[in-house]
């Protein structure tokens, strides 16, 4: 059973926690908006390779292929958009989990511990894509260091890897919940403020992913 | 059916008081939604592999425009900024806006985007 969630009421009628979520958010879009301005700046700067989109033969006469790998993040930035429909699917199996589920699909879309470990694994997903995508990076000859294109790269794609790891961290944080008393209508609002940072997430990967990856 | 919560278009008891104006969509919104966003991210991506258009100057705007509705479907459909009190938007869009134009200040400062006037 459900154990009721305090909620702190501001004079605005407002919970402070939503109201301190997406204060929190609007603080996360100047430093996101901060790096990818970054990125931005050195992009085309970089005075050796590898370079993003274009080829380049270094001074050892090694050939050096662009570098994205376009496919690959294609396909993790479609496990990051599905993820956030799982998310939004667990906060509503929270918020109706104690209307009668008769049939087949009311259980399915009813169970909330099935859509957060759906969220989970997808953001999982993307992280192990970010791996494998930096390792590769790294073996071709892209560090931190290499150039302004490695260092901005990296430390974009970085702050955000580390945000989606922080979003699973909490993902499991509320499973963990959901196995030990349930979650209920009464946690919708912790349930709602884990959902708004996950598509925060989100919405900055679909800027990142235009910005840094498609756009030559 | 008695009941159907696949179409569920109800918020928790509490929710007003949390600040949600008026119900949140059900699974009927929410996969529309995520149909539409694959199929945007499968034009973007596939305008990338045509070369005519990576050449043109449409490819630019039209790429910042495509990723532009993403963000504000995500935001308004699954943030539920559409749908949820106005104090929320203020604090989201006015953080945004003012990080938007610092970001826009700093690449004409440093010379990523050039503003033309006049003849030449």
């Amino acid at each position: 059973m459900s154990a009721p969630a305090a909620h702190h009421y501001t004079t605005t009628g407002l919970d402070s926690k939503k109201i301190a979520i997406w204060a929190f958010i609007g603080s996360e879009c100047m430093l996101f908006i901060s790096l990818i301005s970054t990125y931005l700046i050195y992009k085309g700067r970089s005075l050796v390779g590898p370079f993003p989109h274009e080829e380049w033969t270094g001074p050892d006469g090694r050939h050096y292929e662009p570098i994205l790998d376009i496919p690959v993040t294609s396909a993790s930035t479609f496990v990051l958009l599905m993820s956030s429909l799982a998310m939004v699917l667990a906060l509503a199996a929270v918020q109706n989990k104690n209307l009668p589920k008769r049939t087949r699909g009311d259980r399915i879309l009813g169970s909330s511990k099935l859509w957060l470990w759906m969220t989970a694994l997808l953001g999982a997903t993307f992280l192990g894509f970010q791996a494998y995508e930096f390792t590769s990076f790294v073996h071709e000859g892209l560090t931190l260091s290499t150039n302004l294109f490695g260092s901005s790269f990296f430390t974009l794609t970085g702050f955000h890897g580390a945000h989606v790891t922080a979003g699973v961290i909490w993902l499991l944080s509320l499973l963990a919940i959901d196995y030990r008393r349930g979650l209920g209508p009464a946690d919708a609002l912790n349930v709602d403020i884990a959902a708004l940072y996950w598509h925060f997430v989100d919405v900055v990967w679909i800027v990142i992913f235009t910005v840094v990856y498609l756009i030559e | 059916m008695a009941h159907d919560p696949v179409h569920a278009e109800h918020a928790a008891p509490d929710s007003h008081a949390a600040g949600e104006d008026k119900h949140h969509p059900g699974w009927s919104t929410y996969w529309k939604v995520a149909v539409i966003l694959t199929v945007i991210t499968i034009w973007e991506v596939w305008a990338y592999y045509i070369p005519s258009l990576v050449a043109s100057r449409i490819f630019v705007p039209m790429l910042l425009i495509l990723s532009g509705l993403k963000f504000v479907i995500v935001v308004m459909f699954y943030m539920h900024l559409k749908y949820d009190h106005k104090l929320f938007r203020v604090l989201f869009t006015g953080p945004l806006l003012i990080a938007a134009l610092t970001g826009i200040a700093l690449l004409f400062l440093f010379g990523q985007l050039v503003a033309r006037f006049g003849p030449g």
